[in-house]
């Protein structure tokens, strides 16, 4: 096996790693070094973390396990010396590696300016976690000043984060705007103003004469005479490729270490790839070109083709509620054209610069919905001299053009291998084939190419397929949209978030042009369920989104008051859980009720008392029992083998065991499990969700029964003979329900839509059922915790009033 | 007019909203997308459901207990519904927030 060494585990190197082991896990024996004491993450994510959206645990992209499991020797918290290309090997502090094939993936460090005081403690960089977790040490005072120099994206987004941490903060930057690589002047002035509004302070064409402080950081002194104290200084000016390394090996370098198109250096077996490299004189700085270079590298070293080429690229800031965009390039030049756009009351901005009936730049603030198609003619230098006119009005106004507000324009623009159907992979082209054949509605289609037969999340493109060939010949059953803040459905939301990766809301209300600032009380609850379901590692959930009972973990009653339900496993307690129950019953004065689904529900609890009631609850090792959640509730069950002389299973173990599995996930409605130890069905497991009926031969499994406004038998799913079975297809079936059911739907509901026989189609292939569960597990990984014990540690002091002027005079 | 401080922004979490309590009864005080702050009455004009507890949207807030929708900016029912719910100033002065007092006790009175 070739031996291959990377020096550094940064976002380019961990992405060449994924290529490879998705590729050919065996085909390296690899050794990796990090300067940093750990591993690689997503670095993009450090701004999140920096405002407590995050916490590193989540952003962390390979664990100590991943390495092991993929047989790779970690060398972190290690430098590297020198490499020594004759005799092909690598030398760290700790010894020699030999290699085959190097990789340099050194990346880049923070550019320090060396002003006087540069050096002095609390004067950082914004390149790692320690750059991180001292910007947020700073934060810990409350009262704490940081001086930002740079206002660029880095610093900006640092920025934010020093003042969501609830910092004083100053962003000194030298040029006459904001993010002058990026924007013009008209967006650099509207970016200020939104900054400045939310309590950032921004001073432009800012010289720093030095930093001062005694032993520490202390002020920041400007040429013109300002002082500005600090805690905290972040130098944000940018960045130097770290080629020092590569300069030393010998390798043939410009501003960094030259490649060619397959991230070859002038050594053969040595290969860059990153921030440290240049190629055709360009270095990079963002992640899109990165990871074409880790693609690029990884079929290269596995002896496939592939070329690296440059790609435009565009910009969008990370800064919540400032909404800006930038592509392509905009300086002014001969031969160039401005078209802008301008709206002060709605803070809009937009301008293209053309060249020859070329879009060549865009920059768009406060308004950023057609952006993707801006970028896209940019992309593919389309000729726009027929649109001119109405260019800068985006693609609503075109004709039959780009990726219209108009669904069925862009449907009509999409090309006749564009997919349809992803369930059986039908094509554009198949469908408008079938049409020709005479196929004239829904059916017809489903009958002849499959598509909308399966899931029948695409039978909204496959009507407008239809409508576009057909014309008036063809009308679209009208499926109701989601509500008044767009036309789109459910299920179109649904698609586009996927087939757009849209991974927060403000980028849903964008992208899918919602028609209201940020959503309602219908479609907010809706779209944040679905964002958590499909990035549970990437969307932070929002609970200013969720209705109240699950913003506040009990239900709320029509006095206001809530009530409090314990998880009791499987139906079973102890006398010590129940002497819990009844002291905090009695404490908090609570009106006591023994539920439908074998709980203690505790009623009448004052909303500030929650965190104490939970406490106390916690403290007897009782967690929230998810009483009020769109998400997994109870799991009933019988007494089975342990007591009963007809039980044929332990379907009180086995109930124990699937609610301990599937506590805690975040479903489109609630669900509910059954567990009978036999057909006398004691659990009433067939009007479940999902029910199990244990049998002398092993346990049946049935689904979307229903027991509320419908009562519905459940319907065979599946016989299995062991628990581990049965665990698997009930995990399996519950992620396919929460992948695919539109918010609000029971199971039985979805089911209904989706048909049976392609649920079982689904769970019966071995490897889907799989990947099921595994994209459950990681769902778990983030979302299966305790709320209560998170609430009463973090958010404690929302369940308070903001302030109490009781004791205020009333004159 | 008599501006009370009754915390800063950052204690009202984005799009969500705080009560402060008075010897009149709750306010609710909300934060919108914008970092505008809006303050009213905590009781909703139709069963006085505690508006506090609501979805905040635009410049609107949706009761918790059967969706009537106020605007914060008005006080006033939206839609079909006819109701109006009492609307108190408040504003933002160097990063705090601050509740007229006054108006709270005159509308109450």
């Amino acid at each position: 096996m070739q031996k291959m060494v990377i020096i550094g585990a940064g976002m380019a190197s961990g992405r060449l790693l994924e290529h490879i082991h998705e590729a050919q896990p065996d085909a390296f024996e690899v050794t990796i070094f990090n300067a940093e004491p750990r591993g690689n993450y997503n670095r993009i994510m450090l701004s999140p973390v920096l405002a407590g959206d995050r916490s590193f645990e989540e952003i962390v992209t390979h664990d100590d396990d991943w390495y092991a499991d993929n047989n790779i020797t970690t060398r972190f918290g290690e430098k590297v010396t020198g490499i020594d290309r004759e005799r092909k090997v690598v030398i760290g502090e700790k010894g020699e590696v030999a290699y085959d094939k190097l990789i340099l993936a050194t990346g880049s460090a923070p550019f320090i300016i060396p002003m006087p005081g540069h050096d002095l403690p609390g004067v950082v960089g914004y390149r790692d976690l320690e750059d991180t977790n001292a910007m947020i040490d700073a934060a810990a005072n409350r009262e704490a000043s940081a001086v930002v120099i740079g206002g660029g994206l880095l610093g900006l987004e640092a920025a934010a984060g020093l003042r969501m941490q609830g910092m004083e903060v100053t962003v000194l930057h030298i040029a006459g705007h904001l993010m002058d690589r990026q924007l013009d002047e008209a967006a650099g002035y509207l970016l200020k103003n939104d900054l400045e509004k939310r309590g950032i302070r921004v001073i432009v064409e800012a010289n720093t004469k030095q930093i001062v402080g005694n032993g520490k950081v202390e002020k920041v002194l400007l040429d013109d005479g300002t002082e500005l104290p600090a805690d905290i200084v972040v130098m944000a000016a940018g960045i130097r490729p770290a080629v020092q390394l590569g300069h030393e090996a010998g390798l043939d370098m410009g501003r960094a270490i030259k490649v060619d198109a397959q991230m070859r250096t002038s050594d053969p077996d040595v290969f860059a790839v990153g921030e440290c490299v240049e190629f055709d004189d360009n270095i990079f700085g963002l992640v899109a070109p990165l990871y074409d270079q880790a693609k690029v590298l990884a079929n290269t070293l596995l002896g496939k083709e592939d070329t690296f080429t440059v790609r435009e690229i565009s910009t969008k800031l990370k800064v919540t509620g400032c909404d800006l965009f930038s592509a392509g390039d905009f300086a002014e030049g001969e031969g160039r054209e401005d078209i802008v756009f301008r709206d002060p009351k709605r803070r809009v901005y937009k301008r293209l610069i053309v060249e020859n009936d070329r879009l060549i730049g865009a920059v768009m603030y406060g308004d950023t919905a057609d952006s993707n198609w801006f970028f896209g003619l940019i992309k593919d230098g389309t000729d726009i001299e027929e649109m001119r006119e109405t260019l800068i009005f985006g693609p609503s106004f075109q004709g039959g053009g780009g990726a219209s507000v108009d669904p069925l324009a862009a449907v009509a623009a999409l090309p006749l291998e564009a997919e349809i159907c992803g369930c059986n992979g039908v094509c554009k082209g198949d469908i408008i084939k079938a049409i020709e054949g005479g196929v004239q509605t829904l059916d017809g289609v489903r009958t002849e190419t499959k598509a909308s037969a399966s899931c029948g999340t695409c039978t909204g493109l496959v009507e407008q397929v239809l409508a576009v060939s057909l014309g008036d010949g063809f009308e679209i059953k009208a499926e109701k949209p989601i509500c008044k803040c767009t036309d789109l459905t459910h299920e179109d939301v649904r698609r586009l978030i996927k087939a757009q990766e849209l991974k927060t809301q403000p980028a849903v209300w964008q992208e899918l042009a919602w028609k209201t600032p940020n959503g309602c009380h219908v479609c907010r609850p809706a779209v944040n369920y679905y964002l958590l379901s499909d990035w549970p590692l990437e969307y932070q959930d929002d609970l200013q989104s969720r209705f109240v009972n699950e913003r506040n973990h009990a239900n709320i009653q029509k006095d206001g008051t809530y009530s409090v339900m314990p998880r009791m496993w499987g139906g079973m307690t102890t006398p010590d859980e129940l002497i819990a129950v009844a002291t905090a019953a009695k404490k908090f004065s609570a009106a006591v009720k023994v539920t439908g689904g074998q709980r203690i529900d505790l009623l009448g609890i004052k909303k500030e008392d929650l965190p104490a009631i939970w406490s106390d609850l916690n403290d007897a090792g009782m967690v929230s029992g998810h009483g009020y959640t769109k998400g997994l509730r109870t799991v009933k069950t019988c007494v089975g083998t342990d007591w009963c002389r007809f039980g044929t299973q332990d379907s009180t173990g086995l109930g124990i065991k699937l609610e301990k599995k599937l506590w805690g996930s975040w479903t489109p409605h609630k669900v509910k499990l059954g567990v009978s130890g036999c057909p006398r069905n004691c659990a009433e497991s067939t009007c479940k969700d999902v029910g199990i009926i244990c049998v002398d031969s092993g346990y049946q499994i049935s689904v979307a029964g229903a027991a509320g406004m419908d009562v519905k038998m459940t319907e065979s799913l599946v016989d299995v003979a062991t628990e581990a079975e049965v665990e698997e297809w009930v995990t399996a079936f519950v992620q396919l329900y929460r992948e695919n059911g539109k918010y609000l739907d029971r199971a039985y509901k979805w089911v209904a839509k989706v048909g049976l026989d392609w649920v079982k189609e689904e769970l019966s292939d071995s490897d889907t059922r799989k990947a099921l569960v595994d994209r459950f597990d990681i769902s778990q990984s983030v979302y299966q915790k305790d709320p209560w014990a998170d609430h009463v540690r973090n958010r404690a002091d929302q369940y308070k009033p903001i302030a109490d002027l009781t004791k205020e005079a009333v004159t | 007019m008599s501006w009370t401080d009754i915390g800063t922004l950052n204690d009202i979490p984005l799009r969500g909203s705080r009560i402060v309590k008075t010897a009149v009864g709750c306010i609710a005080v909300f934060r919108t997308a914008e970092a505008e702050v809006f303050a009213t009455s905590n009781k909703c004009a139709h069963k006085g459901g505690p508006l506090s507890e609501g979805i905040v949207h635009d410049r609107k807030i949706t009761c918790p207990l059967h969706n009537w929708i106020f605007s914060l900016e008005t006080g006033e029912a939206q839609g079909a519904d006819q109701g109006q719910i009492t609307t108190y100033p408040v504003k933002i002065e160097n990063g705090r927030l601050l509740l007229d007092f006054d108006a709270v006790i005159a509308k109450v009175a």
